[in-house]
């Protein structure tokens, strides 16, 4: 197990690279200069543009480029941003918190929506309680989120007029109040992304229980006179969970594609945000840094649900 | 043998004789009319494309008619859709932007297919291309998708633009790098039953006859691996357009003269307090098209699959 976990492990490694490589490629060979904003003001006069690309570099080849910058972001160093002329670590620090928590709770809900509503589905087959359960979750992973989140601020902010959709990334949580305003500003946020999510994960518990549920250990576990709630909880839904983890951990990259989505509409100052409004201004270490970091989370999920799925089904062995 | 014995098997026989003969193709029609939801998805999907291609000579309205003085109306009998902020007649432009979704859905997953079944077909059966094709298709899964195709849009969406025209040059870079990102899934799969099948007896047979590699791949083996294609590309016809969606929702699609439906949502965004009608009706539409698709999908993995059948 130790030596399966270490050698995947050194397979990510690689492919990150590999990653960073091509990205930077594309950048570097992409027909758009990093420059084009200052060259768009006729008042740079070309020899200052000039000494500017040379300041920063621009004028070396760009394998050589790649080392240096390759180099640094192993270091934690991520360079300066064109625009804002901060150091693109600090912005991303200061932005992540944001996305990492609005993601974070989104998933929870999803999974503490999803695990009763897919156990109960599957245990009451084609009842009414199923139709309902399953035709919510083909409507819900049907809906994209951006018309998700539109929908919620025309009937909550517009009609209703219950909650505001701008986020407000200065409140502070110090008392009851400013909590009551963090949960209702988070609110919509985290319901488009965690519903969707509730809907995916539903039909995984769903399909992933009734594969179990007419199997052999359930017959003999009903026969020893287990209660029904018993076999259920504790045989077939541990059983069932076993692929289902692997999707969920799967599943990380497609809610952080998901927070892109969402932080543009409610406005929520998260690194897709700060991803969107980067390429809209050209600025290309923020936007280096910014696909690095979705790299980083899209390899690491992958690793972890390998991991896990070897870890919690032991007959699946790893030479 | 009496009489009437011998006569019920004279009527046995004329019986199987008389019925019509059933191939797998009409089985899987059969199967699949019997699904109410996939029948119903197919009925809608069918109503979308119809509408979107002869609605708009139905529907005289133009897309580009400027009325500032009814601007960001709601819904109405001449104009059942409403008005955006010029005053145009959304009607018209969610059937015309609806051809263009429509268009870069099918058109993204039939590259992602294609190159899907190519790659996959060549590691499942030449023993020596599997590995660094599959390694291949690895990187590619790791790969952050939207973040990749809002960067790939960005850099080469004006160079496209000048060299093929705005409309032309948005599409082919838009079905590009969507059908190049999403191939992998569909490559897996082909190699997956490629291994399986060119084991079976059939192939030996095939290649004792002596058809040449390319024969048994195309003639012998590709069409048992049609079905699981077909599946994932009809679902693929959905995620293609909710991506595309993506990308011109985020203003990273198509520019606003081409109203596909993302688009549509992007220029209605900053009106949702005036006119949610605006951003209502193109966003049902997105919604109906992936449901549906996703039933007819779902249909066709009951209908294709031998195993399902009683």
């Amino acid at each position: 197990m130790g030596r399966y976990v270490i050698r995947r492990l050194l397979i990510a490694i690689p492919t990150l690279v590999a990653i960073s490589f091509i990205m930077y490629a594309i950048l570097a060979l992409a027909p758009i200069d990093p420059l084009s904003q200052f060259g768009a003001d006729p008042r740079v006069p070309p020899e200052v543009r000039e000494r500017i690309r040379e300041a920063l570099g621009l004028n070396q080849p760009w394998p050589l480029r790649y080392v240096k910058w390759f180099t640094s972001m192993i270091q934690g160093d991520f360079g300066v941003s064109f625009m804002s002329h901060f150091s693109v670590s600090a912005l991303i620090w200061q932005r992540l918190p944001n996305t990492l928590a609005v993601v974070g709770v989104a998933y929870l809900v999803g999974v503490l929506v999803a695990l009763p509503a897919g156990v109960l589905s599957a245990v009451r087959r084609n009842s009414a309680l199923d139709h309902f359960i399953s035709s919510t979750a083909y409507i819900g992973f049907s809906v994209p989120t951006f018309f998700t989140g539109i929908l919620l601020i025309i009937i909550f902010s517009i009609k209703l007029h219950w909650l505001s959709f701008l986020y407000d990334s200065n409140l502070k949580v110090i008392d009851v109040e400013s909590l009551i305003s963090q949960i209702k500003q988070s609110i919509m946020p985290i319901a488009v992304l965690g519903l969707f999510e509730a809907a995916v994960l539903t039909r995984y518990v769903r399909a992933s229980m009734l594969e179990n549920l007419p199997l052999d250990y359930v017959r003999t576990a009903h026969a020893k006179g287990l209660g029904e709630r018993f076999v259920v909880l504790g045989h077939v839904l541990r059983n069932s969970l076993i692929p289902v983890i692997t999707l969920i951990a799967l599943g990380v990259p497609t809610i952080f594609g998901g927070a892109i989505v969402t932080e543009q509409i409610f406005h929520v100052p998260g690194i897709g945000e700060l991803l969107v409004t980067s390429i809209g201004t050209g600025d290309t270490p923020v936007v280096a840094a910014v696909v690095m970091i979705f790299a980083i989370l899209v390899v690491a999920s992958n690793l972890i649900a390998d991991v896990l799925y070897a870890v919690l089904d032991p007959r699946i062995r790893y030479a | 043998m009496t009489t009437a014995q011998a006569h019920l098997a004279g009527r046995a026989a004329t019986a199987d004789l008389g019925r019509k003969p059933r191939s797998l193709w009409r089985d899987a029609w059969h199967t699949f009319t019997r699904d109410r939801f996939a029948v119903g998805g197919l009925a809608v999907l069918v109503f979308l494309v119809v509408a979107t291609l002869i609605g708009p000579y139905l529907w005289t309205q133009k897309i580009s008619t400027i009325d500032f003085g009814h601007a960001l109306e709601g819904p109405s009998l001449d104009h059942p859709f409403g008005r955006d902020d010029l005053g145009r007649d959304l009607l018209a432009r969610v059937l015309d932007g609806g051809r263009v979704s429509i268009a870069v859905g099918i058109t993204a997953v039939l590259l992602a297919i294609t190159l899907g079944t190519v790659i996959g077909a060549i590691a499942g059966y030449f023993v020596k291309l599997d590995n660094p094709l599959m390694r291949v298709t690895d990187l590619f899964l790791s790969l952050p998708v939207l973040p990749l195709l809002l960067l790939l849009i960005y850099l080469f969406r004006e160079p496209l633009q000048m060299a093929l025209g705005a409309q032309l040059g948005t599409f082919l870079m838009i079905v590009g790098v969507i059908g190049g990102l999403s191939w992998m899934p569909v490559a897996r799969l082909v190699r997956a039953s490629f291994l399986a099948l060119k084991q079976r007896e059939f192939v030996e047979a095939a290649r004792c006859v002596g058809a040449p590699d390319r024969r048994i791949i195309v003639r012998h083996i590709l069409p048992n691996v049609l079905s699981p294609v077909l599946v994932a590309a009809t679902i693929g016809v959905g995620a293609a357009v909710i991506t595309e969606s993506t990308l011109s929702f985020l203003g990273l699609g198509f520019p606003s003269d081409t109203p596909t439906w993302g688009r549509l949502l992007f220029d209605a965004v900053n009106y949702l307090d005036l006119a949610p009608h605006w951003a209502i009706f193109p966003g049902l539409c997105i919604f109906l098209i992936v449901l549906a698709v996703n039933f007819i999908g779902d249909g066709l993995r009951d209908a294709l699959d031998p195993r399902r059948k009683i």
